[in-house]
């Protein structure tokens, strides 16, 4: 009787240990997140319109259908990444997600404070290379560290009114995410072009 | 024998004890970090990345991404003031003011987060194409049938929830209580 008490006692504290474990582990093992959910609709480093929110087909629960939404899935292992934004006439806010979906950062237009946000996304190492007087000089520019590699960027345009969502979704189809190839770390040159139609090596600094 | 069937006697009680607490927690949600204001709940936490684990796993679970903190905070309601839950079947009346924001947005949503289909392709209001009265209170009608006013439609399913997402607004990680954020009331008023 009493080992049968024990075995009780200690299958309910391997329980508790089974259940910490799998709380942890679950962001890394589910299958059904909003990156996975939207990998197969979006393209890597570029800007890519979502969808309206729709009952039928959404790509994501708990969306706002009042808000136009486009996607920047992003790699940074081929170098920082620019992000423009025009801001849209009501509401524009830019929100960046890790893979695991923590939303480290977001911003809006009046936050911004100009007609276009424009922050590059990079990440702690290629931070840390950058020359240290071209972030002087660039004191105008916003650098945002991405705690991983790969993420996603939220861009969404608020329409106040349903029939303001076309200049909403315009305003958002004239926005870009690029990475910057650059020439200053030579020996990261020769890997993998990123799988988009390259818009010419921009180089120019 | 008799070691071998109690070891996996223990180890079976601990797979069905953990993964279904696990289980529990990622889809009801837990009260970690909840901001609680009337009917409304909000986890101001999940929209930064000091998020606690158990908002990470219910969030990947359900596969939706959390509203940023710079971008805005959304709370939502299953119940109403009275902790009767929302009946798509009945006429609900949310009203009052709503906390300082530039924008907000009220969304009837099914329980798993998704839209609920009706012929008029209203989702839910903006703060801008609300009607409201002279001191600025709005009174918002959710029922089945079209209402005069303010109307949002439920399609006539038994078990909705309602979304507040306000933009731009100071309400966050210090906010506490109603003073704070003066939330709109939800009672429900009649049943058929």
């Amino acid at each position: 009787m009493i080992r049968l008490l024990f075995t009780i006692i200690a299958g309910v504290l391997l329980g508790g240990v089974v259940h910490l474990v799998s709380v942890l582990a679950l962001p890394r093992i589910a299958t059904q997140d909003a990156y996975s959910r939207l990998t197969p609709m979006t393209k890597l480093n570029a800007v890519t319109p979502l969808a309206l929110a729709d009952p039928n087909n959404a790509p994501m629960p708990f969306m706002d259908p009042a808000f136009a939404l486009a996607i920047c899935r992003y790699d940074l292992s081929g170098g920082p990444l620019k992000l423009t934004v025009p801001v849209s006439q009501a509401y524009t806010s830019v929100s960046f997600y890790t893979r695991n979906e923590v939303a480290y950062y977001a911003i809006n237009d009046r936050s911004a404070g100009r007609k276009v946000i424009e922050l590059d996304l990079m990440t702690e190492a290629q931070h840390s290379e950058l020359p240290e007087d071209e972030e002087i000089t660039a004191a105008d520019r916003l650098i945002i560290d991405s705690p991983t590699a790969t993420g996603l960027i939220v861009l969404k345009a608020l329409a106040p009114e349903p029939g303001l969502m076309p200049q909403a979704q315009a305003s958002l189809a004239a926005s870009r995410c690029t990475i910057q190839t650059e020439a200053p770390p030579p020996p990261k040159q020769p890997e993998p072009a990123p799988p988009l139609p390259a818009p010419a090596p921009r180089s120019k600094r | 024998m008799r070691l071998i069937l109690i070891t996996l006697l223990a180890l079976a009680l601990a797979t069905v004890v953990g993964l279904g607490s696990t289980y529990m927690t990622a889809t009801r949600g837990t009260d970690l970090g909840t901001l609680t204001i009337g009917a409304w709940t909000a986890r101001p936490k999940s929209g930064t990345a000091d998020i606690d684990p158990y908002s990470r796993a219910s969030i990947v679970r359900s596969g939706e991404l959390p509203i940023g903190t710079g971008d805005g905070i959304a709370f939502s309601a299953t119940t109403d003031d009275k902790k009767k839950p929302l009946d798509g079947r009945c006429d609900v009346v949310v009203s009052g003011v709503t906390p300082p924001a530039r924008f907000w947005t009220l969304t009837l949503l099914d329980r798993k987060g998704h839209l609920v289909a009706n012929s008029l392709q209203r989702f839910g209001f903006t703060s801008q194409e609300i009607i409201r009265g002279s001191d600025g209170a709005f009174e918002i009608r959710v029922a089945s049938r079209s209402r005069a006013g303010n109307w949002l439609p439920t399609g006539g399913i038994e078990r909705y929830a309602l979304m507040l997402r306000l933009y731009d607004t100071p309400v966050g990680v210090a906010t506490r209580t109603q003073r704070d954020a003066p939330m709109p009331t939800i009672s429900t008023v009649a049943c058929p």
